[in-house]
């Protein structure tokens, strides 16, 4: 016996526990982390991983996911964080290599952890999490390789056998004809066969050969299968937090730091601001529509007064944005009854038509305060089919219809060469923040770049306040309360945490409101399902 | 208002006699009770997988009428929307037990009641109502449908298509005369490069385009031509879901059988087997209902028949029946399944 090997023993044991803690560089964070870390970690930890999730999503918008200039961005911006070490695939097994390891996935499972806390208390917020997440997981997914890849989904139970040739051979056109592989491909590459409810999203795009419930998945597009599985849980696992989440207000450090976390994304809930209700009235729409609505918000506009009526995505989009720049309820009532009672009786309208605004005022039904949509959901869902004037002008517009409405706007040819630009490659919020730049010449200065857009009352709100800063000459005091609220690309974590204090104290509401929501896709509540109902009637 | 079983349920129909029911999910708990249970507890846990099909949502490629009405000329869109429909959720989802349901007045209900369906997600009843839907685009897009000209065609869209070629001549070219007007026939011409030809006619215009499509084969300085014809039947006729409808377990539909309050007809089963006989304009009413009821008590050999038997309903109940026939022996099988299971242990 010697004394020494017994201090190496114990250096041993810790390892192995700290291997099975996180046997993968990957983890689909099941087990949320029992140990007592210090205040000073946690914030460390959330920012750090806020700044991740921040980046997947500047890189997202920028570049085609997957694509070489997306992976070469995203991996050197992720290279200037406290997670750049999640980066590297881990083999060696000498000791300090392995306290490496441990640290950076131990760090890779706490920080997600805090962020499910400051992310799970809006729809909205959510949203933004989970796209986010399941990014990054892709993203570090297809950075593995293939050994590392399978072990990955044999952990997960997610590893299937893969099918006969004969079975390929009876099924190649239909292969071949799905999905983006091309019959060169389908040759030499794997195929599984899943039921298609694990594989939501290749089906959803019509990216996958389904037959009699069963989806034909190359091994190349597994990574999908992941990223539902991994959907469904986050969504499930943030929605019961959500509920939990009440209990945490005794700890009054915790919630003004998750809040001003979550604050770092949205930089601003357009629900929790009640000071502006009431500045804007019904008269003044149509000027503040020419002056600063956004393009998808102006399209709306003029479709409502040229046809005296909308239907009901583009109510939605419309009624909450004109709620979020300061309508109140009656101004709105008074605003939509008068458009549409051009056309139809005001019995049939308060009938049909009054329960959804007040519904959106959270006067009716579930009382839920409902939040103006921001660009990613008005650009990723509800897409607007035939009769619709909602969407995204950037994204829901034929280009030639674009450039023509571009063209009698009166904007500047080289701007309309740099929009179209943009949408070539799915830029479509750049593309805004050039046509607000276009179309705010004369209260920009020359050198100031284009505002990062990502809401459409964001871009309402920065418009205003260049309006009135020009008529207040610079005077340091803009007359919009939110006024001094910054393009996001400039947001900075420390600034940004500076409005966690008023914000906090309208917490408790906000989280005793979001308890009852079960799943976090239910952006279609029952109530204004039934409210459609008593519209339709086949 | 719920129900806990058939017998609740039938009393109270017969108590309140409704002309209209609308169906919804089966909860956890029942909804009235919603205020004494937890908020989590109270679960919608299955509701059939439905689909509604509108014909007002096809008012730009609708040349007879628009709106709530519809006409001979353009009910042929809802054939094809069963047909293509009803093909891809046997086929490629697998499900079984599709009832097809006039809605009484403009549009088809689908009803799917396999198990499996009834138990989906939201996540998948969005994913199966967008894997079914093909024309996208609201009115600042004119070519609603783009096949990418690179790739092959999904097989879903391609059996769709086939579908559709059966109605070509029948119902695009004689009853819609699509191609007709000069303001058509320009717009159709805008979705490809330019063209000389011009045509007169929407049978000789077709023609025009399908020669065109054949040219462009193989061929690289007509990129935008070669699935034009597809595109262009796609968008005049593809089914045009309401994917909200699918989307949620929320969402009230109305009952089989009930009586459209405008016009009187009832919500009949359609024969999937034979979906080109439906007309709806022959679709009982209540009133024509009563009238038959007040005929004949017995057939001809003097057994007395039962009430609906007399009516011009029967045809339509028989549809029924042999739906939920089907549905009680998958149910059976399935109770077997698992009897047998026990027996193994
Ligand atoms: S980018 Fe956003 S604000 Fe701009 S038009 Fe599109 S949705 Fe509206
Ligand atoms: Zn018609």
């Amino acid at each position: 016996m010697d004394f020494g090997s017994g201090r190496r023993r114990t250096n041993k044991i810790k390892k192995e526990i700290k291997t099975t803690a996180y046997p993968h560089t990957l983890q689909f964070y099941k087990i949320p982390p029992t140990e007592t870390i210090s205040l000073q970690e946690f914030e460390e930890f959330a920012v750090e991983r806020l700044k991740v999730l921040k980046a997947v999503e500047t890189v997202g918008i920028k570049h085609i996911r997957s694509s070489k200039d997306y992976s070469d961005l995203l991996e050197k911006d992720i290279r200037n964080t406290g997670l750049r070490k999640i980066l590297k695939t881990q083999k060696a097994d000498d000791d300090s290599e392995n306290e490496d390891v441990y640290n950076s996935r131990r760090m890779d499972h706490i920080s997600h952890f805090i962020l499910r806390l400051a992310y799970c208390r809006s729809e909205e917020l959510r949203r933004w999490f989970i796209q986010q997440e399941l990014d990054l997981l892709r993203y570090r997914f297809q950075n593995e390789n293939k050994e590392s890849r399978d072990t990955f989904l044999k952990q997960n139970n997610l590893n299937y056998d893969p099918i006969s040739d004969e079975e390929k051979n009876s099924i190649f056109d239909n292969l071949a004809s799905s999905g983006n592989a091309g019959s060169v491909k389908v040759k030499t590459t794997e195929y599984f066969k899943v039921p298609f409810t694990d594989a939501l999203d290749l089906v959803k795009g019509r990216k996958v050969y389904l037959h009699k419930g069963l989806a034909y998945i190359a091994c190349d597009d597994m990574v999908s299968i992941l990223l539902t599985v991994y959907r469904t849980y986050l969504s499930h696992a943030l929605a019961v937090t959500a509920r939990v989440l009440p209990h945490l207000q005794e700890d009054d450090r915790l919630l003004p730091m998750l809040c001003g976390l979550s604050k770092r994304y949205l930089g601003q809930d357009y629900t929790a601001k009640k000071s502006n209700i009431g500045q804007v009235t019904a008269e003044m729409i149509d000027m503040l529509s020419k002056q600063s609505f956004p393009p998808c918000m102006q399209q709306l506009h003029h479709s409502l007064r040229q046809n005296h009526h909308m239907r009901h995505w583009g109510r939605q989009q419309y009624g909450l944005f004109l709620k979020g720049i300061g309508l109140s309820m009656e101004e709105a009532i008074k605003f939509w009854r008068t458009e549409f009672t051009k056309l139809m009786d005001g019995d049939k309208w308060d009938k049909q038509y009054s329960y959804n605004i007040r519904h959106n005022y959270g006067k009716e039904g579930k009382r839920a305060d409902y939040t103006p949509y921001s660009c990613m959901k008005i650009i990723m869902t509800n897409h607007p089919g035939p009769g619709d004037f909602h969407g995204c002008p950037f994204r829901h517009c034929d280009a030639d219809l674009l450039r023509q409405k571009l063209q009698t706007q009166g904007i500047a040819k080289a701007d309309q060469e740099q929009i179209m630009n943009y949408l070539k490659g799915s830029h479509y919020q750049l593309a805004c923040g050039s046509y607000f730049t276009a179309t705010h010449s004369k209260v920009m200065d020359s050198g100031d770049t284009a505002p990062q857009i990502s809401h459409p009352n964001g871009y309402f709100e920065e418009s205003q306040r260049l309006h009135s800063g020009l008529k207040s000459q610079g005077s340091s005091t803009p007359k919009t309360p939110h006024a001094s609220r910054q393009p996001m690309s400039q947001t900075t974590p420390s600034r940004l945490s500076q409005s966690s204090q008023p914000i906090s104290q309208q917490v408790p509401s906000q989280v005793t409101q979001l308890s009852g929501i079960e799943e976090m896709d239910d952006d279609f509540p029952a109530d204004v399902m039934d409210e459609m109902m008593m519209g339709v009637d086949s | 208002m719920s129900f806990s079983d058939q017998q609740e349920l039938e009393k109270e129909i017969q108590k309140r006699c409704p002309y209209k029911i609308d169906i919804g999910a089966v909860f956890s708990h029942r909804p009235k009770d919603q205020k004494t249970v937890k908020a989590a507890a109270f679960q919608a846990q299955e509701k059939e997988l439905v689909f509604d099909i509108d014909m007002t949502d096809y008012d730009d490629v609708r040349n007879c009428c628009s709106g709530a009405n519809i006409c001979d000329l353009c009910w042929p869109l809802m054939r094809i929307a069963i047909k293509v429909v009803d093909r891809a959720l046997r086929d490629d989802f697998g499900f079984e037990h599709m009832l097809w349901v006039y809605s009484g007045r403009r549009g088809v209900h689908c009803w799917v009641c396999d198990e499996a369906a009834r138990k989906l997600s939201q996540n998948g009843r969005t994913a199966i109502a967008e894997y079914l839907s093909v024309v996208r685009g609201g009115e600042n897009q004119t070519k609603k449908v783009s096949l990418p000209s690179e790739d092959p065609i999904h097989p879903a869209i391609r059996h769709a298509i086939d579908i559709i070629h059966d109605h070509v001549q029948e119902y695009l070219v004689n009853k819609q005369d699509f191609l007709d007007e000069e303001e058509q026939w320009q717009k159709v011409k805008q979705l490809a490069e330019d063209f000389e030809k011009h045509g007169t006619n929407s049978k000789n215009r077709w023609a025009i385009i399908e020669k065109r499509v054949e040219q462009s084969q193989g061929k690289s300085n007509y990129p935008k031509s070669k699935n034009l014809d597809s595109e262009i039947l796609l968008q005049f006729t593809y089914p045009r879901l309401d994917v909200n409808v699918s989307k949620g377990v929320n969402h009230l539909l109305k009952s089989p059988f009930c009586i459209h309050p405008k016009t009187g007809r009832v919500c009949v089963p359609i024969d999937t087997t034979d979906v080109d006989s439906f007309d709806p304009q022959k679709v009982p009413t209540i009133s024509q209902l009563l009238e038959e009821l007040d005929n004949e008590t017995s057939d001809a050999e003097g057994k007395k028949l039962k009430d609906y038997k007399r009516t011009s309903l029967n045809g339509s109940i028989q549809v029924f029946e042999k739906f939920l026939k089907k549905l009680e022996n998958s149910w059976k099988g399935k109770l077997l399944e698992q009897s047998d299971m026990k027996r193994e242990f």
